[in-house]
């Protein structure tokens, strides 16, 4: 059913710090890992080791350089599915094999229904549907939805895989429809943004800016140094320092 | 966007297609064309040839052909699952108008219900196909007011100019129908011209600022997230040079629209089957020129996802 | 306190599960609950030299997940990009199956199979024939490998002085400058106060060293708004999220630090009571040119170091807490004038030329912004102290109620090492942090058990005396204090093939593998018979030079054998370095063997306690392969070595395995300290335990023991914690370990350039001696910045590792090659703009050692006189089981082409090797070069070209597609 909820009960999504990224592949890897083997398994990969390797990734790092007038900075920008609250790549399912989960607002593909006219690729602005040309459908994350509730991982693990290996926290998930829950307060806290927000599709996920060159920043309230003041000079200040 | 063949031939063969069965409809329901054998035959099976050809063509764009017919369930949100009932559907008063035409021998009574009923299918079908494109948000040069209408326009224009070579060809041809034709090619150059001079003026509201979230100043991509190319660029990441695109546009406009109304205006003068000739020339040119004006289509199509690749 | 933080590292509030982790009734049909594995293996992560815990999981005998372990005190729970590919590596097609013996000519990578019983014979027939007549001529280097204390034993077991690791070329400045400074260095031997520092310095790092505790120290940090200062003429990974990147010139940073230092002392920020306990700042120093002890510490009867007594006005023991020792003035104590280390300090660093106006043109720092650091490090040193309320008793018996700390933290790594002047680079910077009073402090640097230890370290390198069929007196590796302890004979000719600890390298506390491929193959300072190498890609990417170094490997004398005249390399994969062996052992995968990352060794501590770990087999090898160190031991034994057989001769240890629970090094200290002892309940010290290694995969492969609160800080003077170090062997005894920051053992190398000692160098050698064995840290330019036409190679180049492949040859994995397999050239756009280039242009990059070709792309965040590509990702042809239109061979770049293995002739026309002149640190960043825009003919593929590999006997071509996780897929479906 391609039509959208009307409401979702929750709206599970990522949050990620732009400020603490350092983008050193982990959730990449280790969402392809987990997800090769998962729900949409497998995330096939044409020509591995030749000169046209193209594979189905669900997560992928970009990196920019954003030049203000404040100065330049170095941005990893991890990308993948935003399971928006609009999001036209399920409307324009022609099947139904697209749709956005009415309980938690994750938006899923049900690859036996799909025909791969991959029209929700070009519907979809941020890039998020990966096409298995091997498969012939299209796939897209999961929000780890065979993590997130699964009975056989600790109940701790439970958490989606980039969430999990993230090593500088610069991933957060939990429910965004909650304003109370950490994810909210964490992108309220922060000045959490929407990528895209003139499309309309309302992205659940949001994403921490960098705090380099804003208010935020951190910042040492520091005085210029002064050359000590003692007679002798700085020998002479540091004979009397040991003498008092 | 990625100027995929099927896709390509899909749209210009169908909508050529649609424009014809919709102008055979409608005049035929309104007896303006005798309900000729040969005529029925080559007009309702070129249309309808069209048609299948252009269906099956973009069969050849899915990965899973063979579910094809689940397509037919989304209708309620989905402008493509709309446009795959509409195609569908329209076969069936099509199908009656050419079995009444072609095997009764008659364009009367039902037949010219189902040829008029044909001709709301075949439109209905191509406004489906408009909005498919004219609905893309992170297509810019797509999701305009443009769109829409072009997909109807050039229906029209490409089925007005192949009933016209039909006519001709069959020494029926009427001075109305060749000006007629001649007036809607000459609309579509100007709406195509209208479109490209929108398109190039086009201020996208977005931009790697705001697909990145980072505020102000510029955003350049320093590096992608893998080496080679993936199914995002290939399908979305298609770039052509603009010394390129003003060549095909400059075919476009002479294949398309100049030529195809030269020579419906010179058919106008010449005696058949010189007239006859002039026009069949008209409608391949511009089959031709359409097809090029469609690879255009996509290939000057931008998809925001290619603001995250620094294109 | 802070130390104790909830299981896993990713345990924020808003990184927890839902409260509810049950599955809405959704009805789509979804299975929220697969299945995922049968078995969960918790072993050690071996993608790269962090020694993470990971937890494998195995379904249907095959690794289906790899995920961090949250109760490993390394990663906590977190895994990187390298971690989480593991599946890839390990079922990569390049995979060795088979020992080969080489059937064509060298580095053509034609072999056959042979058995192994094939392959140990050969083996051990001729290392035995070495054996007997001069161990010597078996060189044993081994690459990345995390059995140094097996591997370093077996070659003085053998009696070869000729062994060290990858040390050499990758970071031994940074060891060596730390441990004869502070007894402890960055990385393995000390770490930030991650949850306590409010101020970060990040000096030369990378990816590099180390990853997972980084991150997760850097996540701390941002969630806490403590402010990063990265020091780096590059602007990505870590130091793209830094408050403050500093993008200086690289070779620089000592000029940075000096300048610092300059404003400190200046604005009298130092913290004198810090000096005054833990260094040696107030030890008299005998001020008398000429003399043989000019230079040396004043010492007492009792041979300890003097200071002076300010109140009693008398010379004192430098160690008596009672004392109240002067800092600075000039003092006559048995007739020679002395003066205390900090006046030497004092006088060498307030000095003008130290000014952050002097060196701020050569740093391209602004004087303004070194002012501006100086100003911060000293408000949060002194304004923003911290206090433990945790009382602590220090050696002296001195109760102090409180732990007291300055915030502030430093890191460095390979972009201070990789310079010919990183040694006292990273001096340096222990010196700013002395001078801060932030050593081992509450929110500054702190050490990792076992460190630290006195300054130097113990054991002297052995190898003196090589005879036949005679062990080593001690490890061939070691630390040197003076002339007297150098391997150089009475000429002063080096005595180790690769010419550590001689007069080239005196304090080479690594080896210098960079060095043994070139002097092999010359026969210098002799030859050899035998190079066996382990796990280091010397052919290609491991060494300078490569072209070179290939024509040496390959290289024959008239009677047509080879120079270096057989080769024995063990690997698990087909590098660039197996071709070129005779004899090919073939490695297992990290997955299926044994391991032991040894207290002896390099440890995975941290600075809340100590810690070893093992690996152990999670699958079973489905080759004829078998893990090098169980292949080692028993070469061990057929060759009868020492400590590898019983009195009948026969094996002392059946495999690698029963080597880690039943080795003792010393009675009592074995591989492994946890769970010793006949029942398993001594720590450190304690009989083999039988059950050992079950113990340890019980307790999730890791081994890990916590300090009580008041051993935490201050390691070098807490008596609480000098006494754990004396029970677990760390250290001999609980005195108090001083900080040197003037070291008296470089200075007794400078009196020998003078001429004064047993052990002098030759005169050739004395000035670079006495130049460079400064006892305080210097700063001089880059050996080849020095050396070369500044206007003609007016750039810097740089190579760094990326972050998904760091410390690990990633191109024959799936995954991560998707990521990176073509390396660009990144060029500031004003220096392209300049050189009148464009993005995508490709370019000759031009050293005074040759040129290689590549794709340039323009980048904003790096200094403009430095260009910098990722390092390995040109591979070369027929090699990691790559395709031949890999992006790898035809368009990626290998910079090490480009870098020469030796500097340019001096006066005498000597080349030294391209190192460091301390330590012996392959100089890889010393690299000069110009670009010059390539013709269209030659743009699009890069140079220069290999001839392709010949493929191992029964190789199957690489797979066309990758369906990998369609199996389990299929299994659950199947099974629904």
């Amino acid at each position: 059913m391609t039509c959208l909820p009307a409401h979702t009960d929750k709206r599970l999504g990522l949050v990620i710090d732009l400020d603490t990224c350092v983008g050193c592949q982990a959730c990449v890897t280790a969402c392809k890992e987990w997800n090769t083997g998962g729900h949409m398994a497998p995330l096939t990969d044409i020509d591995p080791y030749g000169g046209h390797v193209d594979g189905v990734w669900f997560n992928r790092v970009h990196s920019y350089e954003h030049i203000t007038e404040m100065g330049g900075r170095t941005v990893n920008f991890p990308r993948s599915c935003l399971h928006c609250e609009q999001p036209a790549c399920v409307t324009v399912c022609p099947t139904g094999a697209s749709y956005k989960r009415a309980s938690d607002g994750i938006v899923l593909i049900d690859e036996d229904k799909c025909i791969g006219c991959k029209l929700c690729s070009w519907a979809c602005p941020y890039g998020a549907r990966e096409f298995d040309t091997d498969v012939g459908v299209m796939k897209k994350c999961t929000l780890c939805v065979d993590r997130i509730y699964n009975d056989n991982l600790a109940e701790e693990d439970r958490v989606p895989a980039c969430v999990a290996a993230c090593p500088t926290s610069a991933r957060h998930f939990g429910d965004l429809g909650d304003p109370m829950s950490a994810v909210s307060q964490l992108a309220a806290e922060r000045g959490g943004v929407d990528l895209m927000p003139e499309m309309g599709y309302r992205p659940t996920n949001k994403y921490l800016p960098p705090r380099a060159h804003t208010q935020r920043a951190a910042s040492v309230p520091a005085k210029a140094l002064e050359p000590v003041k003692a007679e002798g000079g700085f020998l002479g200040w540091v004979d009397r320092m040991l003498s008092s | 966007m990625h100027p995929a063949f099927s896709v390509v031939f899909f749209t210009t063969a169908t909508g050529a297609g649609y424009g014809l069965l919709a102008l055979l409809g409608v005049l035929g329901a309104a007896g303006f064309i005798e309900p000729d054998f040969w005529l029925g035959l080559a007009g309702v099976g070129l249309a309808l040839g069209l048609i299948s050809a252009g269906l099956l063509s973009s069969t050849g764009h899915l990965g899973r052909p063979e579910r094809a017919w689940r397509a037919f369930s989304q209708w309620r949100s989905s402008w493509l699952s709309r446009e795959g009932v509409s195609s569908v559907l329209t076969f069936v008063p099509a199908g009656l108008f050419g079995i009444g035409w072609i095997i009764l021998g008659r364009l009367d009574g039902w037949v010219s219900a189902a040829g008029l009923l044909a001709a709301i299918g075949a439109v209905s079908t191509v406004c489906m196909t408009g909005m498919i494109y004219a609905s893309l948000k992170p297509i810019a040069q797509w999701h305009s007011p443009y769109t829409f209408p072009g997909y109807l326009i050039f229906s029209a224009m490409s089925g007005g100019v192949l009933l016209d070579a039909l006519l001709q060809g069959f020494a029926l041809g009427s001075a109305i129908l060749s000006v007629a034709s001649a007036l809607l090619t000459l609309l579509g150059w100007s709406w195509k011209l209208a479109t490209w001079r929108y398109n190039d003026r086009l201020e996208i509201p977005t931009t790697a600022n705001t697909a990145t979230g980072l505020a102000g100043g510029t955003v350049r991509s320093l590096e992608w997230p893998h080496t080679e190319e993936n199914y995002l660029l290939k399908e979305m990441g298609f770039r052509i040079a603009r010394k390129h695109a003003a060549k095909l546009r400059r075919i476009t406009q002479a294949l398309a629209f100049g030529l195809p109304i030269l020579l419906l205006i010179t058919a106008l003068v010449l005696p058949w089957p010189l007239s006859a000739m002039s026009s069949a020339l008209a409608a391949i040119a511009q089959f031709a020129g359409l097809l090029v004006e469609r690879w255009l289509f996509f290939a000057e199509a931008k998809h925001t996802v290619t603001l995250y690749y620094g294109r | 306190m802070t130390h104790r933080q909830p299981r896993g590292a990713n345990s924020a509030p808003s990184q927890r599960p839902l409260a509810d982790t049950r599955a809405p009734a959704e009805g789509d049909g979804v299975d929220t609950s697969p299945d995922v594995s049968d078995r969960i293996a918790k072993t050690t992560c071996y993608m790269c030299a962090c020694r993470c815990g990971i937890e494998v999981h195995v379904k249907d005998g095959k690794v289906r997940y790899i995920n961090g372990n949250k109760d490993h005190p390394v990663n906590r729970g977190v895994i990187c990009g390298k971690g989480s590919s593991g599946i890839m590596q390990h079922y990569s097609p390049a995979r060795l199956k088979k020992p080969l013996l080489r059937t064509g000519p060298r580095g053509s990578g034609e072999f056959r199979e042979i058995e192994w019983e094939e392959a140990l014979s050969i083996a051990t027939e001729r290392l035995s024939a070495i054996r007997r007549t001069d161990p010597k001529k078996l060189a044993f280097f081994t690459g990345r490998d995390q059995s140094q204390s097996l591997t370093g034993w077996w070659a003085s077991r053998f009696g070869t002085p000729n062994f060290a690791a990858h040390g050499g070329f990758c970071s031994v400045n940074m060891a060596a400058g730390g441990l004869y400074s502070i007894g402890g260095s960055f990385w393995e031997f000390g770490e930030p106060d991650w949850d306590n520092t409010k101020y970060f310095m990040l000096f030369g790092v990378a990816e590099d060293h180390d990853s997972n505790p980084i991150k997760i120290g850097l996540g701390k940090l941002k969630a806490r708004g403590a402010k990063v200062v990265s020091i780096n003429p590059c602007r990505t990974g870590y130091n793209a999220i830094a408050d403050d990147w500093i993008g200086i010139r690289p070779g620089t940073d000592g000029l940075f630090v000096f300048a610092l230092i300059h404003e400190l002392l200046k604005a009298g920020r130092v913290d004198l009571d810090y000096l005054l306990r833990y260094t040696n700042a107030h030890t008299l120093v005998i001020q008398e040119p000429s003399a043989a002890h000019d230079g040396l510490f004043a010492r007492g009867d009792d041979g300890n170091p003097l200071a002076w007594d300010r109140v009693a006005k008398r010379p004192v023991s430098a160690i008596d807490a009672d004392a109240n020792p002067a800092l600075t003035g000039s003092y006559e104590v048995d007739g020679r004038r002395c003066v205390p280390v900090f006046q030497l300090i004092a006088d060498r660093y307030m000095e003008h030329g130290y000014s952050p106006e002097a060196v701020a043109g050569r740093c391209g720092i602004a004087a303004a912004t070194i002012r501006r650091i100086a100003a911060e490090l000293a408000h949060v040193a002194f304004e923003q102290t911290i206090e433990l309320p945790v009382a602590w008793t220090d050696w002296a018996g001195r109760r102090h109620e409180t732990i007291k700390g300055r915030p502030v933290a430093m890191h460095a790594m390979r972009g201070i090492s990789a310079h010919s002047n990183g040694f006292h680079t990273c001096r340096a910077i222990h010196l700013l942090q002395v001078l801060l009073g932030t050593v081992d402090v509450p929110g500054g640097f702190r050490f990792k058990p076992p460190y630290p230890k006195s300054a130097p370290p113990g054991p002297k390198p052995s190898g003196k005396t090589v005879k036949p069929m005679t062990p080593l007196d001690g490890m061939p590796l070691g630390f040197v204090c003076g002339p007297d302890d150098l391997l150089v004979d009475d000429a002063g000719t080096p005595l180790r093939i690769d010419k550590a600890y001689s007069w080239d390298a005196p304090l080479a506390a690594h080896g210098l593998m960079h060095t043994v491929i070139r002097n092999a193959w010359a026969g210098d300072p002799y030859k050899i018979d035998t190079l066996m190498m382990y796990m280091s890609n010397m052919a290609w990417n491991s060494s300078m030079n490569t072209v070179e170094t290939i024509a040496m490997l390959t290289d024959s004398n008239e009677a047509g054998d080879y120079k270096i005249p057989f080769i024995i390399y063990s690997d698990a994969y087909y590098s660039e370095t197996v071709p070129f062996a005779d004899l090919v052992l073939p490695d297992t995968t990290y997955l299926e063997r044994h391991d032991c990352i040894s207290l002896l060794d390099r440890p995975i501590s941290h600075a809340d306690g100590p810690g070893d770990a093992i690996r152990h087999p999670v699958v079973e090898p489905d080759r004829d392969v078998r893990p090098f160190q169980s292949v080692l031991i028993e070469l061990g034994a057929r060759l009868a070595l020492p400590g590898f057989v019983k009195d009948d001769g026969s094996a002392k240890y059946a495999d690698y395995a029963d080597y880690i629970v039943n080795h003792e090094r010393t009675p009592g200290i074995g591989p492994l300290a946890g769970w010793r002892g006949k029942d398993g309940a001594a720590i450190g010290k304690g009989e083999p335990n039988p059950d050992q290694l079950q113990r340890y995969i019980d307790n999730g492969g890791f081994w890990h023991h916590d300090f009580a609160d008041d051993q935490r800080y201050y390691k070098m003077a807490n008596r609480s914690y000098l006494d754990f170090a004396v029970q677990m062997g760390f250290i001999p005894k609980a005195e108090p370990i001083v900080f040197q920051l003037y070291s008296e053992p470089m200075q007794r190398f400078r009196l020998a350039a003078r001429g004064h000692g047993r052990v002098l160098p030759p005169e050739t050698e004395r000035k670079r001696i006495e130049t460079y064995m400064d006892p305080l840290p210097i700063w001089y330019m880059p050996f080849e910045e020095a050396a070369v036409d500044l206007e003609k190679y007016s750039l810097h180049a740089l190579t760094q590792r990326p972050m998904h492949m760091y410390h690990s040859w990633g191109s024959q994995n799936a995954w991560l090659r998707q990521i990176t397999s073509q390396n660009r050239l990144f060029v500031h756009h004003r220096t392209a703009a300049a050189f009148g280039l464009v993005d995508d242009d490709w370019v000759w990059i031009e050293s005074i050692n040759g040129r290689v070709k590549g794709q340039i792309k323009l980048i904003d965040g790096v200094n403009e006189s430095t260009v910098w590509t990722w390092n390995a990702i040109g591979k070369r042809r027929g090699s990691w089981g790559l395709k031949d239109d890999a992006a790898e061979s035809n368009r990626g770049f290998l910079l090490n082409h480009i870098i020469g293995d030796q500097t340019s002739a001096d006066a005498q026309g000597k080349r030294y090797s391209n190192s460091d002149p301390v330590t012996g640190q392959a100089a890889w960043f010393d690299l000069r070069v110009r670009i010059v825009k390539c013709t269209d003919e030659e743009a699009g593929f890069t140079e220069p070209q290999f001839e392709r590999f010949h493929q191992p006997p029964h190789t199957e071509p690489s797979p066309d597609i990758l369906r990998f996780g369609a199996e389990f897929r299929h299994e659950r479906e199947a099974a629904e």
